[in-house]
């Protein structure tokens, strides 16, 4: 494979990932759809990518913030120094 | 035989344990009291695990005895067991039994419950990153942090970050291809 296609192709993941999290500007985007259309290795890619992305958002995670797992580990921790 | 690291418990099952818990009791205080609770009786029993489970198995299975205990409780506090039904409409409300048992149009709880397992397996696959990236990955894509913000807090470069994204994005894709994306 030729090496300049390479990079190309790096930099199509790339901007793929970005575009996941919407923080792909114009001319960002404009080189995805471009490279996506002419390669479909890339094109493989990004259907992919989406997918994951849309998983994601219909698993509705939630997760603790940090000071609420603080809190856990400061309970934890009292409870292992007492002779655990 | 598996070893128990309850320093690390925290990091690594809490917010598997408050998935799992948040669409059973939906209530953020009860889900993470009911989590300490777990953490804590599972140091108080650390000698009955036999390591035939995984840590994080045997987590949960204390974790669902907690939940039944908290119903059990909140249930004897109201005198009885009270049983919520939603009739559909006033005309149905004498055949409740046989209607309400199985509620074929109520799909709600049943799409709750599955995307809680799809939840549960993303976060089974972001357990084989590094923690630093599990961490990173979260951050960004599910408590939707700005880039910069992230940046600063683990005092990395805007590449770095990608370059973990990129990583853990794939890394979840191929874990999670065989089972949900179909």
């Amino acid at each position: 494979m030729n090496i300049k296609f390479f990079l190309k192709c790096n930099k199509a993941a790339h901007l793929c990932d970005k575009s996941q999290y919407k923080e792909t500007g114009f001319l960002e985007k404009l080189f995805l759809k471009l490279h996506i259309l002419v390669c479909s290795l890339c094109r493989g890619h990004a259907k992919q990518n989406g997918k994951l992305t849309e998983t994601i958002k219909a698993a509705n995670l939630k997760t603790l913030r940090p000071e609420e797992k603080e809190i856990l580990k400061k309970r934890l921790e009292n409870e292992i120094s007492r002779g655990h | 035989m598996e070893l128990l690291n309850p320093d690390q418990w925290v990091d690594k099952y809490a917010d598997y344990l408050y998935n799992y818990t948040i669409v059973k009791v939906n209530d953020p205080i009860v889900a993470q009291d009911l989590i300490s609770d777990t953490f804590l009786a599972a140091l108080k029993s650390m000698k009955n695990f036999k390591g035939e489970a995984s840590e994080r198995t045997w987590l949960i299975s204390i974790l669902k005895r907690k939940i039944i205990d908290y119903y059990r409780k909140i249930n004897s506090k109201k005198g009885s067991a009270e049983v919520h039904i939603s009739y559909k409409d006033d005309a149905s409300e004498g055949d409740w039994l046989e209607e309400n048992a199985a509620d074929p149009f109520d799909k709600t709880a049943e799409d709750t419950m599955e995307n809680r397992e799809l939840g549960l397996a993303i976060l089974d696959c972001l357990e084989k990153l590094p923690k630093k990236q599990a961490e990173i990955f979260k951050m960004k894509t599910i408590e939707n942090y700005d880039t910069d913000a992230i940046c600063k807090e683990y005092n990395i470069t805007a590449s770095n970050l990608w370059v973990i994204i990129h990583r853990a994005r794939k890394t979840l894709a191929e874990c999670l291809e065989k089972n949900w994306f179909k």
